[in-house]
């Protein structure tokens, strides 16, 4: 040790052992700390089981299910996928379940891009377009992150309700309007802080060279802002795909309802056929789960981003 | 398959006609002369945005505050302050508020700190990347799904504990030979009373069962943040204090903990907002606030829509309203007090 610690670091092929003893030394350290360790991983084990049971449950026989725990099928191991075909014909309102799926993915497709779009657009205007009152503009955008969408419900119930608005666009467009509406203020505060530090000269230049700003943003700005929109927008995205609140307020009955207004259905009338439950529960994960294992990164920084909201 | 098809298409119409009237009004603004086409340029781009704004907003929130005044099914009834007064006298009101103070204080406090514990001994820990994808998992899921997986594991049926499916029960019943006293089926979610304590200024066994499952929820993003910041702290601080005989929770407490305290704001000031607005739990595992579960946003839409008081329900929102904006405003100015000191 002291040998590699007293020989003359000259070039970048020695530094690294240094550096690893540097590091074994950490390890060491952590090593240790075995009561903590352990806890760690009892608190993991504790956070996983639930899920975990939910999961293994949703593969057992309807009437073991019912009549055992799942820690019986380490004992007793069954396999079945009539649960899920079960719950996909199961009828919510008087639509099988399976067409809230696919309610949910068309509220939520439109549900997250519509409002990043137009937040974009407001963003780019914000840091490279000239007019009146832009910068006191902004900061009342930003101050209206305090209000919270609940402020928001019964006013916009109303006016969708009213005559102002088209009938035809009542049900699935409403629920998107109200997304966008909600997701406005975030989203226009985070991609201004990111399209407005992409570098000057660049936006300059193409300026110069007469392009107009929607070449520039099409172009340039929205190319170069790709991490920022992937991050708000799978994070906006699973806001829509997991949402309550704003489908039943906005979306009127069962037709234009997301996979958790049906879930919340069956728990109340069929809150013991756990072999539907079980299922439908995954059905409704399985979108999500695969966002978080596959794009964990993005899903973690939309995650931070999203911590400053009201 | 029908299904599927009408999906899609609702979907590829929904933005190809957003995108459709975006363009074309860009279009349109280009074909004005200048200075117009330069004005109207930027009206399209920035238009829609303040349009949502203000329109679903602004004017709305405004709209809400004056409903809050009225009483009625239109609400048409001027009330004055009368709405928040019943909010702060009513017994069922006062319930209300009773159990989101619960749910703010028991969700803020266990989730800050159980954040706290995993980031500080999970760091550099083997298997420290699994260890924390497991516990951040329930993020991702809703809170619907969050709600029908905790309804299994608190299910109850019957009083053999052979034939329990929920796990929470069957290890009670299980456990009769060893607690003390009779341990006998339970149906946790229906319980009112605080572990057989009667009182009105405690929650139900209930609602600190739904409060475990945010807790479960909210942890996993505590984590993450203050696992993050706790890397950002340099290692000669933490070594000069070795080194200087500080012990490995000296060395915690003192350095660490401090340098990371405007994260832990952050974190429990998110959650605090987060839990304030807790509906989806009571929706899935109360019944939509029946067993005396209720809390202030499930109240808001219990009796906006389901119940047609919308002067009550716009009261209510307004104290969502007046309970946020001082957390925010905390959080904001920890926020760049933590960018500028970075």
């Amino acid at each position: 040790m002291a040998d590699i610690a007293l020989t003359p670091v000259l070039t970048g092929a020695e530094i690294v052992p240094l550096d690893r003893t540097k590091r074994s030394t950490k390890i060491a350290k952590a090593v240790s700390g075995r009561r903590g360790r352990s806890l760690v991983w009892l608190i993991a084990a504790l956070w996983t089981v639930p899920t975990f049971g939910l999961f293994l449950s949703s593969f057992r026989h309807e009437q073991e299910i019912k009549t055992s725990g799942w820690w019986n099928w380490f004992t007793n191991p069954s396999f079945t996928l009539d649960n899920y075909k079960g719950v996909l014909d199961n009828k919510v309102g008087g639509k099988p379940f399976s067409a809230f799926f696919w309610n949910s993915v068309k509220i939520t497709v439109p549900g997250a891009v519509i409002p990043i779009v137009v937040a974009a657009f407001a963003a780019y205007a914000f840091s490279w377009m000239k007019f009146k009152g832009r910068d006191a503009i902004f900061v009342g955008v930003v101050a209206l992150l305090v209000v919270p969408l609940q402020m928001c419900l019964i006013p916009l119930l109303k006016f969708f309700n009213s005559d102002f608005f088209p009938d035809s666009a009542n049900g699935v467009p409403a629920i998107w309007l109200a997304h966008s509406i909600f997701a406005m203020p975030l989203a226009i505060f985070l991609l201004k802080n990111f399209i407005g530090s992409l570098p000057r000269e660049v936006i300059e230049a193409a300026r110069v060279d007469g392009a107009s700003h929607m070449t520039i943003f099409t172009r340039l700005v929205l190319p170069l802002s790709v991490p920022a929109l992937a991050s708000i927008g799978i994070f906006q995205f699973l806001w829509v795909w997991n949402d309550l609140l704003v489908a039943k307020v906005f979306g009127g009955g069962a037709k234009n309802q997301p996979m958790t207004f049906a879930m919340v259905d069956m728990v109340g009338s069929k809150g013991n056929e756990w072999q539907l439950l079980t299922a439908g529960a995954f059905v409704m994960m399985i979108v999500p789960l695969i966002v978080f294992l596959s794009l964990q990164r993005y899903f973690v920084r939309g995650l931070l981003a999203g911590s400053v909201k009201g | 398959m029908i299904d599927i098809f009408k999906s899609l298409l609702t979907v590829a119409l929904g933005i190809g006609i957003f995108l459709g009237v975006l363009f074309g009004l860009y279009w349109l603004a280009s074909q004005l002369k200048e200075p117009w086409r330069d004005r109207a340029r930027v009206a399209v781009f920035v238009g829609p945005a303040l349009l949502l704004l203000i329109g679903g907003l602004i004017i709305p929130s405004i709209w809400t505050g004056r409903l809050s005044l009225y009483r009625g099914t239109k609400p048409d009834k001027w009330y004055g302050l009368g709405n928040f007064r019943d909010l702060f006298t009513n017994t069922d009101n006062l319930l209300v508020l009773r159990n989101t103070v619960w749910w703010v204080i028991l969700v803020t406090t266990f989730a800050t700190i159980i954040g706290i514990t995993i980031a500080r001994f999970a760091d550099r820990m083997r298997g420290e990347p699994i260890a924390k994808a497991l516990i951040f998992l329930p993020t991702a899921i809703s809170l619907v799904g969050a709600g029908v997986i905790w309804n299994f594991v608190y299910a109850t049926k019957g009083n053999n504990p052979d034939k329990q499916y929920g796990l929470l029960t069957w290890l009670w019943l299980k456990l009769d030979p060893i607690l003390p006293g009779k341990q006998e089926a339970h149906y946790w979610l229906q319980d009112r009373e605080f572990f057989g304590i009667k009182s009105s200024f405690l929650p139900g066994t209930n609602t600190i069962f739904m409060i475990i499952v945010i807790i479960w929820i909210q942890a996993g993003f505590a984590t993450v943040v203050i696992s993050a910041a706790m890397k950002g702290v340099p290692d000669d601080l933490v070594e000069a204090a070795k080194i200087d005989g500080a012990t490995d929770r000296q060395a915690f407490f003192r350095i660490v903990l401090p340098y990371v305290k405007g994260t832990i704001i952050t974190v429990a000031t998110t959650t605090l907002i987060a839990v304030l607005k807790v509906f989806d739990i009571v929706q899935t595992m109360g019944k939509g606030g029946q067993f005396e579960t209720n809390t202030l946003a499930n109240d808001m839409y219990t009796k906006s829509f389901p119940l047609q008081q919308p002067g009550y329900g716009a009261a209510l929102a307004v104290i969502l309203f007046i309970a946020v904006v001082p957390i925010v405003i905390v959080n904001a100015k920890n926020q760049r007090a933590m960018k500028e000191g970075s």
